[in-house]
């Protein structure tokens, strides 16, 4: 099992912000139970537009927990456009590195957090820039482009 | 560590690499070789290939040794198609074969072959009416698994070799999952081929046999010089035929007393686990299943994260996941038995040696219980699924 970093073991074994966030400003699930993946974020977000807690829920492989963990912690406290900053690159990076079979599970992380911000400014009537409707799935093939 | 991974391989006997050690230094000669000193090693052979015939109830002139099952496989069915390309080229087999068939049967059919795949129940088992009603005048091979390497489903093969027989078809079963496990006699049975691999009986890997029955129309598969009848040519691994036939020699008079104590285990793991973890179910049949194998599904988890954690806890075990097998999808087999995909993803294979213990697989089965209430708590299909009960 050593194909992953001792980083990716770290946040599967002792993933950060599991859970969920009642009366959540944002929900995003992207992924689909037949591929194996299935990640569900939660964001609180403040009147001044922070992000003040993130929680994830995520069916998947020992990657696919890792990457929600780790992007959860990269967005905690940060502003919505920070938050959309953190690319699957970043989630990738801040883990050491993903088996390229992987590199899936941190676009997948990526679109989630993008699913839950897409929710909140429906909610809200708002218009984020720089955030367009995310897709509910990301394909294999789709991840092999972006490697 | 509890290593429960025994279909993927088995440990080699002591016995098996003390008989094997001498064949590397002392008698290193190439058994072709016509001076005395090749002599034992042309004997070694001999032995080791009388000891498997006779496991078989087959003919010493009826083993060849290949590098393995996949090899075997191989060539018992590009051997069948090549050599009987006058009567036919339309294979049947099954969904749930090990891709050392499926991928071959893909290949052959790259090259002209009409391939049947026979359906399965649920449990993992063919229709014997199906499998007679697909035999055509110019089928030249039915190719079944013996046992399934993935939840150790057993075939009716006595049945499907009185079809092939009454009709002249050639019988090729992939007993690799069942040599020296289950009892096999291929008269009895009327096996035309078999496939088998020492590392599965606690043999060295890197070494086989395909059992060709005399008569039995297959083209040569490795040219080159005359060892194996130039069937399979290439000088004779002989350290690993003299291991597969020492594993063999201490597996057989044992496999009664083996297979009763690995099946009195592994239905207590499958007692355990169905009734201690809630949403669990076992795949393959309940009865008609490989002596040390157990295979679960359980519901609302991935198998890939249960498996790391298993690791984690020290347990060697097994999945049907996509993430386990490379691919977007999960095994062929479970979805061949109708499992949904998601089911599929979270199934766990757990296969048993002569040395499990029942104080091994209370432990298994505790941590299977933590990892499993672990996971589950960060799945959204398992927070689905409480409110739908909720509702």
């Amino acid at each position: 099992m050593s194909v992953y970093s001792d980083k990716v073991l770290d946040h599967f074994e002792s993933p950060r912000n599991v859970g969920e966030i009642e009366n959540a400003s944002g929900v995003g699930t992207v992924g689909n139970a037949k591929c194996g993946d299935i990640m569900r974020i939660f964001l609180d977000i403040g009147d001044d537009g922070m992000i003040n807690d993130v929680k994830f829920k995520t069916f998947g492989c020992g990657a696919a927990i890792a990457t929600s963990s780790m992007a959860t912690e990269l967005v905690k406290g940060k502003s919505i456009q920070d938050a959309l900053k953190v690319t699957n690159k970043a989630v990738m990076e801040a883990l050491d590195g993903l088996p390229t079979a992987k590199i899936h599970c941190s676009l997948l992380a990526e679109e989630a957090i993008h699913a839950a911000l897409w929710d909140y400014a429906q909610k809200n009537g708002l218009e984020i820039e720089g955030l367009q409707q995310p897709k509910s799935d990301i394909h294999e093939d789709e991840s092999e482009e972006e490697d | 560590m509890i290593y429960l991974d025994n279909a993927a391989t088995t440990m080699a006997m002591p016995e098996v690499l003390e008989a094997m050690a001498p064949y590397f230094t002392q008698a290193y000669a190439n058994p072709s070789s016509v001076y005395s000193f090749a002599a034992d090693n042309k004997k070694a052979i001999d032995d080791a290939r009388h000891i498997i015939a006779e496991s078989l109830n087959a003919a010493d002139n009826e083993i060849f040794f290949t590098a393995g099952g996949t090899e075997s496989d191989n060539w018992a069915l590009i051997g069948a198609f090549e050599a009987n390309s006058q009567k036919g080229s339309h294979i049947i087999t099954t969904r749930i074969e090990h891709h050392a068939v499926l991928h071959t049967c893909e290949y052959l059919e790259s090259r002209g072959a009409e391939i049947t795949y026979l359906d399965v129940d649920e449990f993992g088992i063919i229709d014997i009416n199906q499998l007679e009603a697909a035999i055509r005048p110019d089928t030249i091979l039915v190719t079944v698994m013996y046992a399934n390497n993935e939840i150790g489903t057993l075939q009716p093969i006595k049945e499907i070799g009185q079809i092939t027989k009454k009709h002249g078809v050639i019988f090729h079963t992939d007993a690799v999952q069942a040599y020296a496990h289950l009892p096999i006699d291929v008269d009895d049975l009327n096996i035309d081929l078999l496939s088998a691999s020492a590392h599965k009986l606690y043999g060295p890997k890197g070494i086989g046999f395909l059992y060709v029955r005399k008569r039995t129309k297959i083209a040569n598969f490795v040219h080159g010089g005359a060892q194996e009848k130039g069937k399979r040519a290439g000088t004779e691994n002989v350290p690993g035929i003299v291991g597969f036939g020492e594993a063999v020699r201490l597996a057989i008079p044992t496999r009664e007393e083996r297979a009763a104590k690995e099946v009195e285990l592994r239905d207590y793991l499958i007692d355990s686990v169905l009734s201690r973890i809630e949403y669990s179910r076992l795949n393959g049949h309940k009865s008609q299943r490989l002596p040390n194998n157990a295979n679960f599904s359980f519901q609302f988890i991935e198998g890939e994260s249960m498996l790391l954690m298993l690791d984690i806890a020290g347990v060697c075990a097994s999945s049907g996941s996509a993430c386990t097998s490379g691919s977007l999808d999960p095994s062929h087999v479970l979805l061949a038995i109708g499992l949904a995909h998601e089911t599929a993803h979270g199934s766990l294979r757990l296969t048993l040696n002569h040395t499990t213990t029942k104080e091994e697989l209370d432990y298994v089965v505790g941590k299977l219980e933590e990892i499993i209430i672990k996971l589950r708590a960060m799945s959204p299909l398992y927070e689905d699924h409480l409110k739908r009960q909720k509702n």
